[in-house]
């Protein structure tokens, strides 16, 4: 997770002027008699690795969070004897998808069977590439950052269908294309409202739109600039998730599962891990959007100063590298607790209710946040980003 | 050989491969849907050249636009009208066949011409992150009229396409003068069962 030659000088947690992961781990390994090019070779695997560790977790601790709660929303236990708490459950849950029969249906377009629920969680994994945990922790700070996810994101519908049509199967194939109506109509009120935080912070890269919230801890957090926006992005993000209220595609009253409804075994554990991936990610951004990121309430840079101690201090780093990680974490599974309380107590829209909703009120309004944000900003280039 | 080259060659092999054969797939399938899904792969394996080319900006936007938008909407077409039925057969395909696959091979021939005998000098040097910054300047001062024609051109393929979709806004029914809508088709004149109550 922890990479580093970030473009770019920022304050107080760069690489030059304190710990480089990436440089000590390959003096390290020349030190061991392996030749720099090698080295860097071994180097290269490692965040992408720890990334893909943390989202597999991150899912986990999601399955078990949304049996947990589930469970108290409805006034049950819930999973208790696998591990404390029933922590285990998700495990125990991943390892029977994974003893499963994997069944073809006969019938079916086996190829494309097969292609669509990689096609569907590719993506997904790849946008965790721009998720920044700390100002050099994060894969790659690539400029285009989040124009990326928002085009990585818009290649899962072509898996979706897909698997619907390659199911032979008529539930399959209406839930592929609502699943592809739904994903497409709710992709431009989420991108207008990223644009509208990318217009303020004068870049698409999410290392800078979280640096550009970091001035005054809480109080500079895009929430309070962008409040519009804020929930056009999270109903947006609700419904590329496909989350209650928004799960048409699998709507089990009316489809059955819809494209799922023919999987089995570990080809369903990839729809079922992409979802959820696609959860945490979806979380994770709207933390680095709207709620300062990496960013604790009080700035650290604040709280070293108070407590003396320099900012660039290999021990200060570390203990702000984690607090940003925390942070992260925290505001992510906040806003995962509040997409499955959701899940749990509100019940699903009908399909034209939910294209209307779409198009015909969250495109109007992002399109109006998006004027007024340009307006603020020339008003007040102070406050609303230069 | 350093890495950086050697993966650079790998991955040019790999995605011009994967372009070439897509493409052709896309062309001589006869399975509509696997043409499509291959059209998908195509605009990705075109992508994926862009990024090779610094150019991540245009990378992601022809990913967005044309895998996420105009791939779907094919997509979507193709399985809502899919019927699973044999074309019919047409007259003298033989010969339309050879012609096309004559022309295609002389468009290629030229194309190998014209890429053998054009100087290619080393171009102006890729700017990087920065393109993103440039494309929009340019959009907005020696670009603005392509730009604002392009935008005028979606918009009327945009009010052509409501005009096509909701003609019941637009015509009426001749009897009546009512709007031609489902309210119509609900409203039956003749009664479906017939009334046979004592009157």
């Amino acid at each position: 997770m922890v990479s580093t030659s970030a473009p770019g000088s920022a304050p107080g947690l760069d690489a030059a002027a304190g710990l480089d992961l990436q440089a000590s781990f390959e003096t390290l390994l020349q030190g061991a008699g392996l030749s720099a090019g090698t080295a860097h070779l071994l180097w290269l695997p490692l965040p992408m690795l720890l990334v893909l560790v943390a989202a597999v977790i991150g899912v986990l601790v999601n399955v078990w969070l949304e049996r947990k709660i589930s469970a108290a929303v409805q006034q049950r236990i819930g999973p208790e004897y696998a591990g404390a708490l029933g922590v285990l459950q998700p495990l125990a849950d991943g390892l029977k998808l994974l003893f499963k029969e994997d069944i073809i249906p006969a019938r079916a377009d086996g190829l494309l069977f097969t292609l669509g629920p990689v096609l569907v969680l590719i993506p997904v994994i790849l946008s965790w590439l721009v998720v920044p945990f700390g100002q050099n922790l994060l894969i790659s700070n690539v400029g285009v950052g989040i124009f990326l996810w928002i085009s990585l994101s818009s290649i899962q519908p072509i898996g979706l269908l897909m698997s619907g049509y390659a199911s032979n199967n008529k539930y399959s194939l209406l839930g592929g294309l609502r699943a592809a109506a739904q994903s497409i109509s709710y992709e431009i009120p989420l991108a207008l409202a990223v644009l509208a935080v990318v217009m303020m912070s004068n870049s698409l890269s999410t290392v800078d739109i979280v640096n550009q919230q970091s001035g005054a801890g809480i109080l500079s957090w895009n929430i309070w600039r962008q409040p519009v926006g804020f929930v056009i992005f999270w109903i947006c993000a609700l419904a590329e998730c496909e989350r209650l209220p928004f799960d048409l595609p699998e709507a089990e009253e009316e489809l059955v599962a819809g494209y799922q409804t023919e999987y089995a075994g570990m080809k369903f554990a990839l729809f079922y891990l992409g979802s959820y991936i696609n959860l945490v990610l979806s979380a994770l951004l709207v933390s680095v959007l709207y709620l300062g990121g990496w960013g604790f309430p009080i700035p650290v840079e604040w709280l070293a100063g108070w407590l003396g101690q320099p900012i660039d201090a290999p021990a200060v780093q570390v203990i702000t590298a984690s607090v940003g990680v925390v942070m992260t974490v925290l505001k992510a599974y906040l806003l995962v607790f509040l997409a499955i309380l959701l899940r749990w107590t509100t019940p699903r829209v009908r399909i034209d209710q939910l294209l209307d909703l779409g198009w015909k009120f969250l495109l109007p309004i992002a399109l109006v946040n998006l004027l007024v944000t340009a307006g603020l900003k020339l008003a007040f280039p102070a406050f609303f980003g230069g | 050989m350093t890495i950086a080259s050697t993966t650079q060659l790998i991955c040019f092999a790999v995605l011009a491969t994967t372009v070439v054969a897509g493409a052709l797939g896309v062309v001589l399938l006869p399975n509509v849907v696997y043409a499509a899904f291959l059209l998908a792969g195509v605009f990705l394996s075109v992508a994926g050249l862009y990024l090779m080319l610094n150019a991540s900006f245009v990378a992601a936007a022809q990913v967005l636009v044309y895998v996420g938008a105009v791939n779907v909407l094919i997509l979507f077409a193709i399985m809502l009208v899919n019927k699973r039925e044999d074309l019919a057969a047409i007259p003298g395909l033989a010969l339309r066949r050879l012609v096309s696959g004559l022309v295609c091979g002389g468009l290629f021939v030229l194309l190998i011409r014209v890429a053998f005998t054009t100087p290619w000098g080393s171009g102006p040097e890729p700017v990087g992150e920065e393109a993103t910054i440039r494309i929009g300047e340019h959009l907005f001062s020696d670009y603005l009229l392509p730009f604002e024609l392009a935008s005028v051109l979606l918009l009327m393929a945009m009010i052509g396409a409501i005009v096509l979709a909701r003609r019941d806004v637009f015509s009426q029914d001749i009897a009546t003068g009512e709007g031609v809508d489902q309210g119509l088709i609900e409203k039956a004149r003749t009664p479906l069962l017939l009334d046979r109550s004592p009157r």
